[in-house]
């Protein structure tokens, strides 16, 4: 338990210097704001006025402070080009990009698991071998090639679902569900090919450790030995690389999101990084952090469910 | 003696599709707009076209341009110009509502009025309105534009939108006076408009209008053919051809100057000579050919067909195509072996993007190297048109009213809209005689005297203005074409 709170709390220190950090980047990049949305039609006083307006005018620290305690009560100020909060617009687009996360994630077990431990079950045979082949060519991928070879096949030969049609899920939840299978086989391929391979692996070297033997000349069957005891231990370094593919996973929806014209998180992050509309890039960007470090916490709290020995 | 001008609103003729009454409850159509209206929804600050055209349909001014670009009222019901074309006066028309169900009284519109002309302020918020000294509201129901100096040709500026008084700031929850109603967004996905019932005039046929963001131009069609919009407008040729039979395409023109703008400002394009030397380079048909199957409308300087008498038709061959010329006067001035320059296009209009893969092969003959330089629209927008940082550009400047000043006022060398740096003395003062001058045929003479400037000045490479190709979905009709940039949503229907 003590443990987990001294996580807890390197995370949330890790956190603010994220935070630190990304403020006074995009306080340092040249460019002005107030002269992006006013346009060369601004005056002086118009400048001078909507800087006061949004705060540029005050010292990089107290702009700092001023943000950092709107952002813990879960205020990241104003999108400077769409007038809103950027709170709102984040929790508009949120869903639309963890949709896509978890649909990768559900896809990425559901596919490399059960085809991993069939082919370390069957290791040697034919089957083995044509899975490995096939593998090794899909882990060769990037999501965003693989995104274009899938738009190509399912949606412009196959005509299953219609590129760039996206559906928000108030609309057609079944429409926004089919058409979102496509964006996510594309993040969780190339994921499923690696997690296949390393649970592969690790089962294949449990298969010659001593326990095993063991098991064996107690009489067990080979079946209960690989899934009762082996599988376990295999399990182990698979969920650590899951826990790392979840952080990885928010990265590719970014990317994917743009070949498959998906308007989430990743499309309002470049548009807004353009736009130089930091309040939201900053929110953004935090965002980020904070999935890939709660990720990243929840790999080592699992981590010492399975194992024991962990201290 | 007064000039009395006395329009009826009947000049809204009935629906094409003889439909009328109320919008059915359910309809729906979704229009593919190629980018977010992210400049602003303010209709007084929104500079980009594309958010111009959504805005039109949320927002009247006093006056409204109609389908043959006559000014028709709009939140006036009439309105005089007195003999001398300094004093504007509109009559109120009663019962016009704003969507928040408020009744528009003089008060509103004064308001709105004062802020396009800044008063209270050093500047103008629309630069038009400097020629304005005052805003009168002599009783309940009138409304008197008092200009400074004599202007026959201000009444255009009066589709300025009016807005509540109270609610002047319409960049978050715009309210305004038009057959739709702004309802809802979701940045870089929609924005979603519903049908205004209290609207004064004919009502729009169709109950929800949702513009779908759609900024890959690769998947218009795959857009269309699969259902997720049902109309996009401003197509090219070969995306019309791929459509299937489900889809009826109207052909009209996007009103628009398609040029490579050239940064006067920087090297070598502060060389008149090497100016010209691309515009002889460059072969517009050839460009029109390979672009929209050779059905573009050449131009040859900053003024498109549709405004009738101040378009030049004699300046499309200021330059014709000759090489040679075109590599003396690059030696002339100084560059016997070419030089290399980069054209920044937004890649989400695939007809400049096209051009400029024109263009860039056929400067390699009088060997000039153009990088294309493929950027998103808000890049462009903050980039090139805002920054003014870069060397050429491919893009359509139109113009926001239909009077000359809109097309030629940018080229004024302090203009905040003269992205091109453009800076030549001989044209502010032409442009400035047109622009105070009471006389129209007068003013009309000057107006053609700048283009003219443009044109031999070679200020940009000028080419086209392009056909616009709109796909409707066959479930739909009523598209009308407009001689401004715009789209009129409420004429739309449901076969």
């Amino acid at each position: 338990m003590r443990y987990i709170v001294k996580k807890i709390l390197s995370c949330i220190i890790t956190l603010f210097i994220v935070s630190l950090l990304v403020f006074v980047a995009f306080a340092l990049i040249p460019g002005d704001p107030a002269l992006s949305r006013l346009g060369t039609n601004a005056t002086e006083s118009a400048l001078i006025s909507l800087r006061h307006q949004m705060g540029l005018d005050q010292p990089m620290a107290v702009r700092y402070f001023k943000w950092l305690v709107g952002a813990l009560r879960g205020d990241f100020g104003m999108s400077y080009s769409y007038s809103m909060s950027v709170t709102s617009m984040i929790a508009d687009k949120l869903p639309i990009t963890l949709t896509l996360m978890l649909y990768s994630m559900v896809l990425m077990v559901i596919i490399s698991v059960p085809l991993g431990v069939y082919a370390s079950y069957k290791e040697g045979t034919v089957i083995d071998r044509i899975i490995q082949i096939i593998n090794q060519i899909i882990m060769a991928i990037p999501p965003f090639f693989s995104g274009i070879l899938i738009t190509l096949l399912f949606g412009v030969t196959l005509k299953l679902f219609t590129p760039g049609g996206f559906v928000s899920i108030n609309r057609d939840p079944v429409r926004f569900f089919g058409f979102m299978f496509f964006p996510a086989l594309a993040i969780a391929l190339p994921k499923s090919a690696m997690v296949l391979n390393l649970l592969y692996s690790s089962l294949n070297g449990e298969k010659k450790k001593d326990y095993v033997r063991t098991a064996y000349s107690r009489g067990n069957r080979s079946k209960q030995v690989f899934f009762s005891h082996m599988l376990k231990n295999a399990s182990i370094p698979t969920i650590t690389f899951l826990g790392m593919a979840l952080a990885d996973m928010i990265a590719g929806s970014i990317i994917i999101e743009q070949v498959f014209g998906i308007p989430g998180l990743g499309r309002i992050l470049l548009t807004s990084i353009q736009n130089r509309d930091y309040p939201v890039v900053i929110a953004i960007i935090m965002l980020i952090a904070c999935v890939v470090i709660i990720s990243n916490l929840l790999v080592d709290i699992i981590y010492r469910l399975v194992d024991p020995r962990v201290e | 003696m007064m000039l009395l001008i006395s329009l009826m609103a009947t000049a809204l003729s009935a629906c094409a599709g003889g439909k009328a009454g109320s919008a059915d409850a359910d309809s729906l159509i979704t229009i593919g707009i190629p980018q977010d209206l992210d400049d602003s929804l303010d209709p007084h600050i929104a500079e980009g076209a594309g958010t111009r055209e959504v805005l039109f349909n949320v927002f009247e001014g006093l006056v409204k341009p109609n389908s043959n670009g006559d000014l028709i009222p709009a939140v006036a019901e009439s309105y005089s110009i007195n003999e001398d074309g300094t004093v504007y006066t509109f009559t109120l028309r009663k019962n016009v509502k704003f969507h928040n169900g408020a009744k528009v009284t003089v008060q509103d519109v004064k308001a709105s009025l004062d802020k396009c002309a800044g008063t209270g302020s050093d500047e103008p918020l629309v630069a038009a309105f400097s020629a304005v000294s005052a805003i009168n509201t002599p009783d309940e129901s009138t409304i008197e534009v008092v200009l400074k100096e004599s202007d026959t040709d201000f009444l255009p500026n009066l589709t300025a939108a009016i807005l509540p008084a109270d609610h002047l700031d319409a960049s978050v929850d715009p309210i305004g006076t038009g057959p739709y109603k702004y309802v809802s967004r979701s940045p870089q996905e929609n924005i979603v408009l519903e049908s205004f019932d209290d609207y004064w005039g004919e009502k729009a046929h169709i109950k929800n209008v949702v513009l779908k963001i759609v900024p890959d131009g690769d998947t218009i069609v795959m857009n269309l053919e699969g259902g997720s919009i049902d109309l996009m407008a401003r197509l090219s040729t070969t995306q019309a051809a791929q459509l299937s039979d489900n889809f009826d395409i109207y052909e009209g023109t996007m009103n628009l100057v398609q040029a490579v703008y050239l940064n006067n400002a920087v090297e070598p394009f502060n060389n008149t000579k090497v100016r010209q030397a691309l515009c002889y380079a460059v072969d517009i048909q050839e460009i029109m050919d390979f672009v929209s199957d050779g059905k573009g409308t050449e131009t040859g300087s900053s003024m498109f067909p549709a405004f009738g008498k101040y378009y030049v038709k004699e300046l499309n061959d200021t330059y014709n195509t000759d090489i040679e010329k075109a590599k003396q006067l690059l030696s002339e001035a100084g560059y016997p072996d070419g030089f290399e320059f980069s054209i920044t296009v937004p890649s989400n209009y695939q007809q400049h993007v096209d051009t400029a893969q024109v263009v860039k092969e056929q400067l390699k003959k009088i060997g000039v190297t153009a990088n294309i330089n493929l950027v998103e629209w808000d890049t462009w927008l903050n980039d090139v048109y805002i920054g003014r940082n870069f060397e050429a550009t491919v893009i359509g400047v139109d113009a926001s009213t239909l009077t000359a000043s809109a097309m030629l006022g940018r080229f004024v060398s302090d203009s905040g809209k003269n992205f091109i740096n453009y800076n030549n003395a001989e044209y502010d003062k032409i442009y400035n005689e047109a622009f105070t001058s009471t006389d129209d045929a007068v003013r009309t003479e000057k107006y053609k005297e700048c283009e003219k400037i443009l044109s031999t000045d070679a200020a940009n490479v000028y080419i086209q203005d392009l056909p616009n190709m709109v796909a409707v979905n066959k479930k739909f009709g009523g598209y009308e074409f407009y001689p401004l940039y715009v789209m009129d949503f409420s004429k739309l229907y449901v076969k």
